[in-house]
């Protein structure tokens, strides 16, 4: 993963970069099976390596496959991450060691969700137990969230007279395809 | 793309397994991984391979654009329409244990449509975004390859 990551940053051509991040998203997701994730896994393979891909493959057909020279040298940015990441990574040794059933994490709702919810909602998968019905409430605020995304790319991205002349064309193009097939 | 045969048939052979195992993912989720979430990402990776392989007019004829974005707002609809069945039948908003007679099964159905409407919005959503995306062109001329 990290080779991937530093092949991501030193690559300047950006289909390159797009086959490297989708690689960098299944590693992710191998990783997440290895935690025990596999909701999260799953995610990560079909949204991070599938169609995020796909997405950036279309973005580079729209806007070009390579990447310009950059103007200022990258010092400042590069120190900028550097003590962000140092200090992030001073703060990991704060944290309880990993798996430690002692940490407090482990010690307030989730010996409660663990033991009742199986009885009270007749669901065995604990996560979709406590997403769906214990924190009802913030899945209903991420699926907005989803659902705002999408408006906010429809009214960026969406053209109002020109994609009607496409949708045409289009549709006759659907006939002929039809046709062939 | 429209002529390679190896890669329709072999589309062919994979799309109705992808869209399979995403009903599994969704409608088995209560019991193994898997839920709305996952469930409509990985139906929508199927029709965006299928846009891929076949093109996207026909992908397009077969979940059109008018559906596509009804169905965004329609998910967010059904999760927050169980919150109000909720309230209509003497619970709180997002209260699954008045839905039917008895708790548990409250739980189940209250759970069930709540991801259903997740699964709805996120699978609209996700090929809304790729239509808007692989529908422009750079020159108004080869708007096809782009899918």
């Amino acid at each position: 993963m990290g080779a991937a990551a530093i092949g991501i940053a030193r690559q300047r051509n950006l289909f390159g970069v797009v086959l490297l991040s989708g690689i960098y998203s299944f590693l992710m997701a191998t990783l997440l099976v290895v935690l025990d994730a596999v909701d999260v896994a799953m995610t990560e393979a079909a949204v991070g390596a599938g169609i995020s891909t796909v997405l950036l493959l279309g973005a580079i057909y729209l806007a070009g496959s390579t990447e310009s020279k950059p103007i200022h040298k990258p010092w400042l940015p590069l120190f900028v991450v550097a003590v962000t990441g140092g200090v992030l990574v001073y703060g990991t040794l704060g944290l309880p060691a990993f798996s430690d059933p002692q940490a407090p994490i482990h010690q307030h709702v989730a010996p409660q969700y663990l033991k009742e919810g199986p009885e009270k909602t007749g669901v065995p998968n604990v996560v979709t137990e406590v997403l769906a019905s214990y924190r009802g409430f913030d899945t209903l605020g991420e699926t907005t969230v989803v659902f705002t995304a999408g408006i906010g790319v429809i009214a960026l991205l969406r053209r109002g007279k020109p994609r009607k002349r496409f949708k045409s064309r289009d549709s006759a193009k659907a006939g002929d395809g039809g046709g062939a097939s | 793309m429209r002529l390679d045969i190896i890669l329709r048939v072999l589309a062919k052979l994979l799309i109705p397994f992808a869209v399979m195992f995403a009903s599994y993912v969704q409608f088995h989720g209560d019991f193994g991984p898997g839920g709305g979430f996952q469930a409509g990402v990985i139906a929508a990776a199927a029709v965006i391979f299928y846009a891929l392989i076949y093109g996207l007019p026909s992908a397009r004829k077969v979940v059109p654009d008018a559906l596509v974005e009804a169905m965004i707002a329609l998910g967010v609809l059904i999760y927050a329409g169980v919150g109000v069945a909720g309230l209509l039948l003497g619970g709180n908003f997002l209260d699954y244990f008045v839905l039917a007679h008895d708790p548990v099964h409250g739980q189940h159905r209250g759970i069930f449509w709540v991801e259903v409407g997740v699964l709805v919005t996120v699978f609209a959503v996700m090929l809304k975004i790729f239509y808007v995306f692989a529908g422009r062109s750079r020159s108004p001329v080869d708007s096809e390859d782009a899918s």
